[in-house]
């Protein structure tokens, strides 16, 4: 059981989230793993908490429930550190990452004592600067790959090349700026390790 | 050969009707099963498929249209959830009355109220006692597999009746996850076609359908009815034996999970036998003797099957994700406990209640209910039945 990589993402409706989940057990998928990705609903409406879950492993999942403890957090908008409790039952020895133009020094007292690593990356920024518009899930997930190393840089901008050509064939135009918005966020976050 | 794939259970039985191909599917959209209409309808303007689709402004009007289908000489099917199904209810009947072998496909969701769209068997217990066959998944694959196995059972001579092919809601509806999908012809050549003896578009031999039934023959139209279901027990079996020998996977009635020696029982349907079964490794690996029975086929119950599985352990927890209100257990609790009698099986039956409107089930959860019950054994003193798990406080916890 200690084999499965447990992720809980901390979203709001509308910022991607669930989407993210859903791409990074694609990822994971594609490297020969077991994976789940699934979102937990409430009443949903743009803007709202929304939760999201990855596990990852070398093992068939079976397990249908929540996660509570999990190896990582990944909070897409740091505005629910006001209202979320994102670190409750993290594992001291895992790991949470989120979107802020914050650096680690100032969002740590944010997260009630939370003695385990700390990511910050400005997913917002390389948005706005890559694709023009504010989609932070994109860069997320790709810091999300660098960080829970689920997949290397080069086999992982091929996948999402591929993916994105697939689902962006009637709008090309868009395929570059997520890619530069993928390695721009992969490379950042690696550099944190 | 099958292929390695990941997909949503919705997507996994979208698939199996691509596969499938059936002639007429009417639909009318509710969450969480939406996107099984809204997969099969994209399949369709892709050409992948050539089921003819009825965009229906009801469920009453889908379950009519694929009744109507089905009396015509089509495989129909459709799909819904929750009060989808309810406003079904008397089509439901119907449908199993005039011996239709449709399909639906069910994704589990509780009903209002309060108005809530998650996960629990309110829908598919409800509709229990309306004829219908039912299925239940643990997983995607699951859900893909039954539904695969489902007209060979309903069309079946000795059976003809419509099954219900379920899966819970948003749990595996909406989870993606590992998954083997078989060859379209492998799957084509399994289901095969449908062979119509009787049928209202043949002028050769005019029949009528659902036409009144005086009082000296409808009671024979039931205990038919009741001899169909009872018939369907071993061509479920032989289905599903077909199936593994194929495709090398599934389950007949039930899934037994390390029940051979196991002291203690969870019986359970649907995606939380998965997790029953994580505690039952994690407990094992202590040292405490625990299994799972995972119930797949609800209609038709096997109760004597179900008993002489449960008959060597010392006590069973039976896990109701519905309540009956009947201040006396949950309708699986009822039907296991029945059966127990009936066989004489000595065995401390605890019901319990678990899951409503997507409360969430969990591996400690497992383990609590199985100390409870080695607790009770050892003290000889039976636990309350039918408490609920994960209930909240009062306190908020």
């Amino acid at each position: 059981m200690s084999k499965t990589l447990e992720i809980r993402w901390h979203g709001r409706g509308g910022q991607g989230a669930k989407t993210a989940a859903l791409l990074l057990a694609d990822v994971a998928f594609s490297t020969g793993a077991y994976v789940q990705g699934f979102p937990e609903y409430g009443p949903e409406r743009m803007g709202a908490p929304i939760t999201a879950y990855n596990r990852i492993s070398d093992e068939d999942i079976r397990v249908h429930s929540n996660i509570y403890t999990p190896d990582l957090v990944v909070v897409v908008d740091e505005t629910l550190l006001h209202s979320v409790d994102v670190t409750a039952g993290l594992k001291e020895d895992g790991a949470i990452l989120i979107n802020t133009p914050s650096s680690v020094e100032e969002i740590t007292p944010m997260l009630k004592g939370y003695k385990g690593k700390v990511y910050t990356i400005d997913a917002c920024k390389i948005s706005i600067e890559t694709l023009g518009k504010n989609f932070p899930n994109t860069p997320m997930l790709a810091a999300v790959v660098a960080i829970t190393k689920v997949m290397d840089r080069e086999p992982f901008i091929a996948n999402m090349q591929e993916s994105y050509e697939h689902k962006f064939a009637k709008k090309p135009e868009v395929i570059e700026g997520n890619m530069k918005a993928l390695t721009t966020a992969y490379d950042a976050a690696a550099a944190m390790m | 050969m099958g292929r390695r794939d990941r997909m949503s259970g919705n997507e996994a039985v979208a698939n199996a009707i691509r596969q499938v191909n059936p002639d007429v599917m009417p639909a009318f959209p509710i969450t969480p099963s939406t996107e099984i209409p809204q997969m099969v309808s994209t399949f369709i303007a892709n050409g992948k498929m050539d089921t003819e689709f009825i965009p229906v402004e009801s469920e009453h009007s889908s379950m009519s249209a694929a009744l109507g289908a089905e009396a015509a000489g089509a495989r129909a099917l459709t799909a819904t959830s929750s009060a989808g199904l309810a406003y079904m209810w008397e089509e439901l009947l119907l449908a199993a009355s005039n011996r239709q072998p449709l399909v639906l496909a069910l994704v589990n969701r509780t009903l209002s109220g309060p108005l809530n769209i998650n996960a629990d068997h309110t829908d598919g217990m409800g509709a229990r006692d309306t004829g219908w066959i039912q299925i239940y998944a643990e997983t995607n694959q699951e859900a893909y597999d039954n539904f695969i196995q489902a007209y060979p059972i309903a069309e079946n001579p000795a059976v003809h009746l419509p099954v219900m092919i379920c899966q819970d809601g948003f749990i595996t509806s909406h989870a993606v996850q590992n998954i083997e999908i078989e060859d379209d012809e492998a799957v084509k050549k399994f289901v095969g076609e449908r062979e119509v003896e009787e049928y209202l578009l043949n002028p050769g031999k005019p029949i009528s359908v659902g036409p009144y039934s005086v009082v000296g023959y409808c009671m024979e139209a039931r205990k038919a009815q009741e001899v169909a279901m009872e018939n369907a027990k071993d061509v479920i079996i032989d289905v599903a034996k077909k199936f593994k020998k194929e495709f090398g996977r599934g389950f007949e009635l039930f899934e037994e999970y390390k029940t051979e020696d196991a002291d203690y029982i969870m019986l359970i349907m649907g995606s939380a036998a998965g997790t029953a079964k994580q505690a039952v490794d994690d407990l094992r690996a202590k040292g405490m003797k625990v299994g799972v029975l995972k119930l797949r086929v609800f209609r038709p119950f096997p109760a004597e099957e179900i008993a002489k599985a449960l008959s060597k352990a010392k006590a069973v927890a039976i896990m109701d994700r519905c309540e009956s209100y009947n201040g006396h257990g949950g309708p699986l609790g009822m039907e296991v406990m029945a059966g127990l009698y009936r066989a004489k099986a000595d065995v401390m039956a605890v019901d319990y209640i678990y899951g409503l409107s997507g409360r969430d089930f969990t591996v400690d959860n497992v383990y609590d209910i199985f100390a409870e019950l080695e607790d009770a054994v050892k003290s000889g003193k039976a636990p309350a039945q039918c408490q609920y798990i994960g209930l909240r406080t009062k306190e908020g916890k």
